[in-house]
């Protein structure tokens, strides 16, 4: 049967809330936090949201996506445009490319993932970042930048994972 | 599904994977492209930059409140702790600085009767904006900070933003009811200085780290852990005499200095309107690298 015209604008509604959130996490991670060096080291909310969608529904966020994401966060963040948008294309291509395997593993084995993953982003975005401006820039807030962002992916993982049973329909 | 779509989709889903692939790898080498754009002609997203913080500066006003209002109500809470002890060092504080009162109110009669005997022209004097701090997304790589005024209250452009402590960075990109605050430790961060004691000129400049580094100081001159930093005004960018930071350090590998304002808390600064142009505007032609140092 045909589905009507409300049970597809539901449906693309629900498809679009992928995107949604990872755009939400970006806002949050703009909002000051007023704790002293926080805003230095505060998680990268938007990584973990890109590789947890490309590894489990990346028909629902799709390359320009990620793009886009990327384009935003680096309006907001003030870096040069088009590094981030780089990073989490990155992010993302790795994600999708081991998807196959992350397939019927545990949890812990993708969360081992998103380190792995997001300790190359961190360490290309330093050294894009190091040849932009020509010469070595100072990487210890990127470093614990990188830790409170692993050590916050089950959390949001688990937010996603339930989000994904409850509104978004099987592929 | 019938045999008709069944060989469609065996014949689309390939196309359909190619494509996918092709169109990941365009991503990719238009990221790299605009990032190549962007070290070339830096100015070339200050509009696209202006207005998304723009269309977003609503939602991070509105959020930011109520942050700010339990940052406000943890403080309240400290502070009754702490009252007993403050009020004995406040009374304290306040006879040492009634004696500096004295002295400033001697100077300043002073210094009023020899700028009449020399005709001085004294600085203009400057309009403030205030404005609340609603973004700080900078992360790990850049150190800016969203504003919620914009060019319809007056920020402008190359402007300085001060607090009580002294100058916490200057105005980067202005949107209508947004602006972007450029911190001194950011990396393209450059600020016209003098040692205040000895009025030996140089740059300070942002390192992404804590410190900040005084560069392009005249080959003989000496700073010293201790030395005051202040905005010299020259490029007609920044008013001078307004307070940095301090010398922390001096090694060989060069100068470091602490800035006085900790930029990591910050709600409220005031934007100063000193009529000056702000940066100067370098035509095509110059020293790329003066354009560059916003």
């Amino acid at each position: 049967m045909r589905p009507s015209f409300w049970q597809r604008l539901d449906r693309f509604a629900r498809d679009l809330t992928p995107f949604a959130l990872t755009f939400v996490l970006l806002v949050i991670n703009a909002v000051p936090m007023q704790i002293p060096g926080f805003a230095q080291v505060a998680p990268l909310l938007p990584m973990i949201g890109i590789y947890f969608w490309a590894v489990y529904r990346p028909d629902l966020m799709p390359a320009a996506a990620v793009f886009l994401i990327g384009i935003l966060h680096d309006f907001l963040s003030g870096l040069p445009v088009g590094v981030s948008a780089l990073t989490f294309l990155l992010v993302y291509g790795v994600g999708m490319a081991q998807r196959t395997f992350f397939f019927g593993k545990s949890f812990i084995i993708v969360w081992i993932g998103f380190m792995l993953v997001g300790a190359g982003a961190v360490t290309f975005e330093w050294l894009v970042l190091s040849v932009v401006n020509g010469n070595l820039i100072e990487a210890r807030s990127a470093f614990y930048q990188y830790g409170l962002t692993a050590a916050l992916f089950p959390i949001l993982a688990w937010l996603f994972t339930r989000w994904q049973q409850t509104f978004l329909q099987v592929e | 599904m019938n045999d008709h779509e069944r060989s469609i989709t065996r014949v689309a889903a390939p196309v359909r994977t190619f494509a996918q692939r092709f169109a990941y790898i365009g991503l990719i080498v238009a990221a790299a492209m605009l990032m190549l754009v962007g070290k070339m002609e830096p100015a070339a997203f200050e509009r696209a930059r202006a207005q998304v913080t723009d269309a977003i500066a609503p939602i991070l006003d509105a959020v930011s409140r109520p942050m700010d209002a339990i940052h406000d109500m943890i403080g309240e809470g400290k502070t009754l702790l702490a009252l007993r002890a403050e009020n004995t060092k406040l009374q304290a504080e306040r006879d040492r600085l009634l004696q500096w009162q004295g002295v400033a109110r001697n100077l300043e009669a002073e210094n009023k009767a020899l700028r009449e005997l020399l005709n001085f022209v004294p600085a203009s004097d400057a309009d403030t904006v205030s404005a609340r701090v609603i973004g700080d997304a900078g992360g790990a790589f850049a150190r800016t900070l969203i504003l919620n005024a914009g060019a319809r209250a007056g920020v402008r452009k190359g402007q300085a933003v001060i607090t009580g402590a002294g100058l916490v960075g200057r105005v980067q990109e202005v949107g209508l009811r947004s602006s972007r605050l450029l911190l001194l430790a950011d990396l393209n961060s450059r600020v016209p200085v003098l040692i205040e004691s000895s009025r030996v000129r140089g740059v300070v400049a942002g390192t992404n780290g804590e410190t900040l580094r005084l560069l392009h100081l005249p080959p003989d001159s000496l700073a010293e852990p201790g030395d005051r930093i202040v905005t010299s005004g020259h490029g007609g960018a920044l008013p001078a005499g307004l307070p940095v930071g301090i010398v922390a350090a001096v090694s060989e590998s060069g100068i470091e200095v602490k800035p006085f304002v900790d930029p990591t808390r910050l709600e409220i600064v005031r934007v100063l309107d000193y009529g000056l142009d702000g940066i100067l505007e370098f035509k095509a032609g110059n020293d790329p690298d003066k354009t560059r140092s916003r």
